[in-house]
C-alpha cells in the first residue's frame, strides 16, 4: 500500500513551526532559581513530537538534530541534570537552528549543514560536559534499513525449539498466545505442543488468567530476530526459551541450501524462494516509500504565507449566518411564487431580514481574516532577552491586549516596523542599569507593547521608561544634519518627529542593534502604506510612547461618497474633519500656487475634483455652488471641492492596481450598489495631484 | 470491518495514521489527547487503540490504564506509538497493560502490518 506521505507535510510544518513557538516562548519563561516541571515537560513534548513526526516523514535530519535536543531536555526533565542559563541559550539557538532546517526543507532550500552541524555540536557538548551522569552520545534513531540489513546477515539457521510459558496475566495485555502462533506459522513449519499441567481444576479457574504453556517447534530458514520480534512484546510476561535445533545439520544444510533431512514434513522449498524473494523487496520498499515524499514536496511550498489558521468558532458562526441566509432565501422565494400586493410585507420582511444577513455574513468573513496580534508579538520576549543581554540592560517586556485582533495584512506588515521600535527603546530608551539607579528609578527597565481597539482602528504602543527623548538635543542634531533650518520654531511634537526624517541618527555610535539612520523614516513609511499614522509622546527621563494607528482591516473601508457630476467619488471617512459652504471673502487666489481658503486662521489648498479628474458634467463650478470638503492625509490638509455629499457606506476595496494600473490621487476603487465603479481617493496623491 | 481509535497529540500523525488506517478499510476514530480517548471510548467500544505516549492533559501510558481498568477494554489490543527506543517507555506501557508498541518513525506499511499482526 502506498501512501503519498506529501499531503501530510503542511500540517506537519504547521505544528513543528507552532511547537518551536511554544518550545522558545517556555525556555524564556523558565526561572533559573525555581523551574516548573510542567514548562520543562511543554518544551519535551513538544522537541518530542518534531522528531517523531519529521522521522516518520522522512525529514532525518531534523530528527536527527531533534534527537540530541530531546536528551538534554529529558534529563532536565527528570532532574538528572541542572538548568543553567548557558544550557537554556543553547536551547534557544537550537530552536532557531530547527526553524531554519524547517523552513529550508518547506521552501525546498538547502540546509545550512554548517551551521546545523554548530549548533549539534554546541548541544553534545551540553550534554556531555556539564552534569550529565548518562555520557552516551547521542545514537541517532535506527533507521529501518539497516535493521534490515542486520537481518539479512543472520538469516542462517534451520529450525527452533521454543518453550512459551506465559504468566497468568499474559491476556490482560491485550496479547494472544493464538495470534503469536499465526505469526509463527507464517514464519515456517510450526509443531505446537501444549502443555496442560498448569490447568486448575474447573472451581478454581479464572477464566481471563493464563494456564497453559506451550513447547513450539519452528521448522525452515528463519531468523532468530524474526521470532525474537513475536515474543517482544511478552518479554517479562512469560518464561521464554528459544533454543536452535541441532546446529550442525543447520550449518550442513546452509552449504546444500536443502531442507534440513531432520524435518519430517520438509519445508516446501519455494517457500525458501519466496523468502529470499521477500527480503529484497523489504529492502528495496524503505528507500523508495521515501523518495516521493521529497519529490511530492514541491507542492506545498510557499503554501504558508498564503494559508490561514482559523478558529472553529469563527468558521461555525460563518456556517450558522449562511444557514439562516439560505432559510431567508427560502421565505423570500415563498413570497415571490405567488405574489400579490397583500405580501408586500412579507416581502419587506424578508428584505429587511436578507440585509441583516448579508451584513452580518460579511462582518463573519471579515472576521476570518482577523488573527490576534499575538502573531506579532510572540517573538517579542526572546528579541529583548537576547538583545538585553547582548546590551548588558536589565528590561523586563510586559505584553498587553494579545487577544485584540487585526486583519492578517496588518499582522504580516507590522511586524518589522515594530521590532524596529522595540529595538529602539532597547538601545536608545532604556539607561543602563547603574544610570537606572543614578537616576532614582528601578534597576529593571520596562517596555511595554500593547494593542488595543479605538474606534475603527487598532492602536500599537510601545512604550519604555526610559531617558525619553530629549527636544533640544533632537533639534541641534537635526540642524547639524541640514535637516532643519537653524531659525525655525519647533512644538514638542514636531521635535520628535525629527526622528522620523531620513538621515537622522541621534545614537553617537552606531551599533549593530539599531543607529545606522535608516530606520524610522522607513517605518514611518510602512505604516502609512497600511493607512495608518504614528506618533510619539515623550517626557524627558520618563520615557516615550510611540503609538501606532492603524485601520483594522485593509478589505474594507468606511468612506463618504462624494458626487462631482455624474461621477461618484469614495472619501475615506476617517480622513474627513469637516464639510463647508463658503463665501467668497474667505477664498484668496494665490499667483502661481492655485487657489486657498481660510479655515479658522489656517490656510488651506482648494482641490476642484472637477478639474483634477476632468468631470464635465460637475454641477458646480463657481466655488460658492459646491461644497468644500476639508480632509487630512498623513498631515497633508486640503479642501476638496464638490458637487454633493451622497452618503456614508463600508466599500470593499478593490485593488486598482492589479486591475488596472497605479492612478495619482485614487488609492483602489470599488464598486457601488447599482453596478457602477467609484475611485476611492487617496488625499495626499490628490494634493500632489492639483498641485501640478 | 474492525474500529479503531487513534490518539495522538500531533495532527500531522494523527492525520497520517488516521488515513492509512481508514485506507486499509479500518473505522478510525481519532483524539487528540488521552482524556478526549477515554471520553470517546466510552461512547463507543473499540477493537483497537493505538496511542502516542506523550501528551498533554492525559499521557498515553496512563490512558492505557485507565482503559485497562474498564470492563470492555480489558482485553482489547493497545498499542503504544513511541520514539522511545529504551526500555523503560515500554516497561511502563506494559505494566499499564499496553499489548505492545510500534516505534516511531514508522511508515505506513509498518503501521499496517502491525495493525493486521493484533487484529489478525
Amino acid at each position: 500500500m502506498s501512501i503519498d506521505m506529501a499531503q501530510f507535510h503542511q500540517v506537519f510544518f504547521e505544528e513543528s513551526f507552532e511547537g518551536l513557538d511554544i518550545m522558545e516562548s517556555g525556555l524564556l519563561n523558565l526561572d533559573m532559581g525555581d523551574v516548573d516541571s510542567e514548562v520543562i515537560n511543554t518544551i519535551f513534548r513538544a522537541a518530542h513530537s518534531i522528531k517523531g513526526g519529521s522521522g516518520t516523514f522522512g525529514f532525518t535530519a531534523v530528527s536527527d538534530f531533534t534527537h540530541v535536543m530531546e536528551t538534554l531536555l529529558d534529563e532536565m526533565r527528570d532532574g538528572r541534570r541542572q538548568i543553567t542559563q548557558a544550557a537554556v541559550d543553547v536551547l534557544l539557538g537550537s530552536v532557531d537552528c530547527l526553524r531554519e532546517m524547517l523552513s529550508a526543507i518547506q521552501d525546498e532550500n538547502d540546509i545550512d549543514e554548517v551551521s546545523v552541524a554548530e549548533h549539534k555540536k554546541a548541544l553534545e557538548i551540553e550534554l556531555n560536559g556539564a552534569s550529565g551522569k548518562d555520557n552516551s552520545p547521542a545514537t541517532p534513531v535506527e533507521s529501518p534499513e539497516t535493521v534490515v540489513i542486520k537481518e539479512m546477515e543472520s538469516a542462517t539457521e534451520s529450525g527452533w525449539k521454543i518453550s512459551f510459558c506465559p504468566h497468568a496475566d499474559l491476556l490482560k495485555t491485550g496479547n494472544d498466545p493464538v495470534r503469536m502462533f499465526r505469526e509463527l506459522s507464517e514464519l515456517g513449519d510450526l509443531e505446537v505442543i501444549v502443555d496442560l499441567h498448569g490447568v486448575p481444576a474447573l472451581f478454581e479457574l479464572d477464566p481471563e488468567e493464563c494456564h497453559l504453556s506451550w513447547t513450539l517447534i519452528l521448522k525452515g530458514n528463519v531468523k532468530r530476530e524474526e521470532i525474537d520480534d513475536i515474543f517482544d512484546w511478552v518479554e517479562g510476561e512469560c518464561d521464554l526459551s528459544i533454543q536452535e535445533l541441532n546446529l550442525g545439520e543447520a550449518l550442513v544444510n546452509m552449504q546444500q541450501t536443502e531442507p534440513s533431512s531432520l524435518v519430517e514434513q520438509t519445508t516446501p522449498s519455494d517457500s525458501l524462494i519466496t523468502e529470499n524473494q521477500e527480503n529484497p523487496e523489504l529492502k528495496k520498499n524503505i528507500p523508495t516509500s521515501s523518495k516521493p515524499v521529497q519529490a511530492k514536496e514541491k507542492k506545498s511550498k510557499g503554501a504558508a504565507s498564503t494559508s490561514i489558521r482559523v478558529d472553529t468558532g469563527k468558521i461555525d458562526t460563518l456556517i450558522n449566518m449562511v444557514g439562516e441566509l439560505v432559510i431567508t432565501q427560502s421565505m423570500l422565494s415563498l413570497v415571490g411564487e405567488h405574489f400579490s400586493p397583500d405580501k408586500i410585507d412579507h416581502l419587506k420582511n424578508g428584505l429587511v431580514q436578507l440585509e441583516r444577513h448579508t451584513r452580518e455574513l460579511q462582518e463573519s468573513v471579515m472576521n476570518i481574516r482577523m488573527l490576534p496580534i499575538s502573531f506579532v508579538f510572540s517573538r517579542f520576549p526572546r528579541l529583548v532577552h537576547d538583545l538585553s543581554t547582548k546590551l548588558d540592560k536589565k528590561i523586563e517586556l510586559k505584553l498587553v491586549g494579545e487577544h485584540t485582533e487585526v486583519d492578517k495584512t496588518v499582522v504580516e506588515l507590522i511586524s518589522d516596523p515594530l521590532v524596529h521600535l522595540v529595538r529602539n527603546s532597547l538601545d536608545h530608551g532604556i539607561e543602563m542599569p547603574a544610570d537606572r539607579i543614578a537616576a532614582g528609578k528601578p534597576e529593571v527597565g520596562l517596555i511595554t507593547l500593547e494593542a488595543y481597539h479605538r474606534g475603527g482602528n487598532i492602536v500599537i504602543e510601545v512604550k519604555d521608561d526610559g531617558k525619553g527623548l530629549n527636544k533640544d538635543f533632537l533639534r541641534n542634531k537635526a540642524i547639524e544634519k541640514g535637516l532643519l533650518d537653524p531659525d525655525a520654531v519647533l512644538t514638542d511634537k514636531q521635535c520628535y518627529e525629527l526622528i522620523f526624517m531620513a538621515g537622522f541618527s541621534t545614537a553617537e555610535k552606531v551599533t549593530d542593534v539599531s543607529g545606522r539612520g535608516v530606520g524610522m523614516d522607513v517605518v514611518r513609511r510602512n505604516i502609512q502604506s497600511l493607512g495608518g499614522n504614528i506618533e510619539i509622546t515623550s517626557h524627558l527621563g520618563v520615557g516615550s510612547t510611540i503609538s501606532i494607528n492603524l485601520p483594522l482591516t485593509l478589505a474594507i473601508l468606511d468612506g463618504q461618497s462624494i458626487a462631482v457630476g455624474d461621477e461618484t467619488f469614495i472619501v475615506p471617512l476617517g480622513s474627513i474633519i469637516e464639510s463647508i459652504k463658503i463665501n467668497d471673502n474667505m477664498v484668496n487666489r494665490v499667483a502661481g500656487k492655485g487657489e486657498t481658503f481660510r479655515l479658522r486662521d489656517e490656510y488651506l489648498p482648494i482641490v476642484r475634483m472637477h478639474h483634477v479628474f476632468n468631470v464635465k458634467s460637475a454641477k458646480a463650478t463657481k466655488l460658492t455652488e459646491g461644497l468644500l470638503v476639508v480632509v487630512d492625509g498623513q498631515g497633508v490638509r486640503c479642501g476638496l471641492f464638490v458637487d454633493d455629499l451622497l452618503g456614508q457606506q463600508q466599500v470593499v476595496i478593490k485593488s486598482l492596481e492589479a486591475n488596472y494600473r497605479r492612478v495619482e490621487g485614487v488609492s483602489s476603487a470599488t464598486i457601488l450598489g447599482d453596478g457602477s465603479v467609484a475611485l476611492i481617493l487617496d488625499i495626499p496623491g490628490l494634493v500632489r495631484l492639483s498641485n501640478q | 470491518m474492525a474500529s479503531i481509535l487513534a490518539v495522538d497529540d500531533s495532527a500531522s500523525m494523527r492525520q497520517m495514521v488516521a488515513f492509512t488506517l481508514k485506507g486499509a478499510g479500518y473505522t478510525v476514530v481519532d483524539a487528540v489527547d488521552g482524556i478526549d480517548a477515554l471520553n470517546k471510548a466510552k461512547t463507543q467500544k473499540f477493537d483497537c487503540v493505538v496511542t502516542d505516549v506523550n501528551m498533554p492533559n492525559m499521557d498515553g501510558i496512563t490512558l492505557i490504564k485507565e482503559l485497562r481498568a474498564l470492563p470492555n477494554y480489558k482485553f482489547v489490543p493497545m498499542l503504544m506509538l513511541t520514539t522511545e527506543s529504551g526500555m523503560d517507555k515500554k516497561q511502563q506501557g506494559k505494566a499499564a497493560g499496553a499489548t505492545g508498541w510500534i516505534v516511531k518513525p514508522f511508515n505506513p506499511d509498518q503501521l499496517l502490518k502491525t495493525i493486521k499482526k493484533v487484529l489478525g
